[in-house]
Formats: structure tokens, sequence, C-alpha cells
């Protein structure tokens, strides 16, 4: 009997990226992971969410792990495709998150007036609107970001 | 930052040459955009079909640009790509700023 799939049988290999934290760390970073990508072929609204949860998870580290007036230090992303999606790390020597997680990442109020509508605040949000299984651990002096995307299922 | 000014009858057109607003360009887009619209017209329509990526801080700016304007005056979106588009809708910012597909619909819809 000939079975019809529609399935993706090939995950992707493991890879890695190191940059160095600063200003054009995360332009950097992202290039070489959506090009670590390319072999999944990922549409338009596949790649922007990868990228976009990424930016801002790495923004984050740029801005608050490793501020400035600190030393910069090393990120390290990893990617593992998996068949529930693509199961993304990033590690960094930074500052710890305050209170040892991450921010709630509620939505921003804007049933505000003019002159308070909100100018940050999304970043949070966003990664945990785009992504799944959020987890954050400090060991060994290091901050340890976990996040899936669920793309490129199988 | 690249950004080029125009007038359409009432209307100013402000298009974004640059494939990104991201946290590495943001404050500079903020100040590019005081500098396009101070005493400008009243409705300034934001032309971002070449940007294809947008972060939370390229949206904190356009906030950021709409607030510097002032609230008498009126800051449109047009030309949104798929991911631009993403990030407005998600943060319900699509529901802040009048948004229109293309430039041109914006153009017709908004002068007077």
């Amino acid at each position: 009997m000939k079975v019809l799939s529609m399935t993706r049988t090939t995950l992707l290999p493991v890879f890695s990226i190191l940059v160095e934290s600063g200003q054009l760390a995360v332009r950097d970073a992202l290039r070489q992971l959506l090009d670590g990508l390319k072999p999944l072929d990922l549409d338009v609204e596949e790649a922007g969410t990868v990228e976009l949860v990424m930016a801002e998870a790495l923004n984050n580290i740029v801005e608050h792990a490793y501020p400035e007036g600190d030393t910069s230090g090393p990120i390290r992303i990893s990617c593992e495709h998996a068949r529930d999606g693509l199961h993304l790390t990033v590690v960094d020597a930074g500052r710890a998150m305050p209170d040892g997680r991450t921010p709630v990442g509620a939505a921003a109020d804007l049933d505000v007036d003019f002159c308070d509508m909100p100018e940050g605040g999304f970043g949070w949000f966003l990664i945990k609107d785009l992504a799944k299984d959020v987890t954050y651990q400090r060991h060994d002096m290091e901050n340890h970001l976990r996040m899936r995307v669920a793309v490129a299922l199988s | 930052m690249d950004l080029r000014s125009r007038s359409e009858d009432t209307l100013q057109v402000v298009s974004v040459h640059d494939s990104r607003i991201d946290a590495a360009v943001a404050i500079e887009f903020k100040e590019a955009m005081r500098s396009a619209t101070d005493g400008g017209n009243d409705t300034v329509v934001l032309d971002l079909s070449e940007v294809q990526f947008i972060d939370s801080s390229g949206l904190g700016a356009i906030v950021a640009a709409m607030k510097q304007m002032g609230q008498s005056r009126k800051l449109a979106l047009a030309g949104l790509t798929p991911t631009v588009e993403k990030v407005f809708r998600l943060t319900r910012m699509d529901s802040v700023f009048p948004v229109f597909p293309t430039l041109d619909g914006a153009i017709t819809k908004l002068k007077t």
C-alpha cells in the first residue's frame, strides 16, 4: 500500500553560531542563523518568526546582559531541528536576569493618553507570543535561554 | 538611515530606503523622522514598502516619531511587508496607526 505523506523526513543537522556582543552582533548573528536555515526553505512568514524571536532575545542580551560600560563577551546560539520545530538555545556570560527569571512579557497597555503611548516593552511579549517552551537558567556564570519555534515541522 | 520625503497634494510621504528598522538604527531613525517631519504637513505617510524587518526597538521608534509630531498631526503607515505587518498586528499597534496595504491606497484615501 502506498502511503501518501506530506511530512518532512530530513532534519537539519545541529549548527551553532558564535558572536561577540556589540552593536553589530545582532545583525551578524541573525544573518548567520537565516543562512543556516536556508536548506529548510522556510516561507517568509516562518523565517520572519524565527528572525523576530531571535532578534528580541539577542537585543536583550546586548542591552542588559552586556550593558554599556561592562566588558563585552560571547553570545553562543545553537539551533537544533526536531520534529516539533527549531530548538534555539542562546548562551551568554553577561549579567543575570533580574530575579532569576525572564520578564512576564505582558501585552503593552494601549488604552492610554497619546503622550503615554508605549515606546518599549514589546520584546518579551513578542518572544513569548511567538516561541514555545521558553526557559531560562543561570548556571556556571552563564545565562541559558531556550526557546522552540514551531516551524519546519514534520 | 536613508529617508526620502516628498509632497503629494496635502500629504507628506516619507519613504524608508533601508531594509531594516532595528535596534542598531532605531535612534537614528527617530532623529531622521524628526528632521523630515518638523514643520511639515499635518498628515505624513510613512512608506515602509522597502522595509523587510522591524524589531521592537524599531516599532518603538515609529511610536516615538508619531509622538514627536504631536497629537494634532497624523502619521499613517503604508506598504507593510509580512514581518513588519506581523509586528504591528501582534502588538496591536495596528490599532494606533492608520495602516494601508499600499502607498497608492494611502494617498488616495488620505488626500483631501
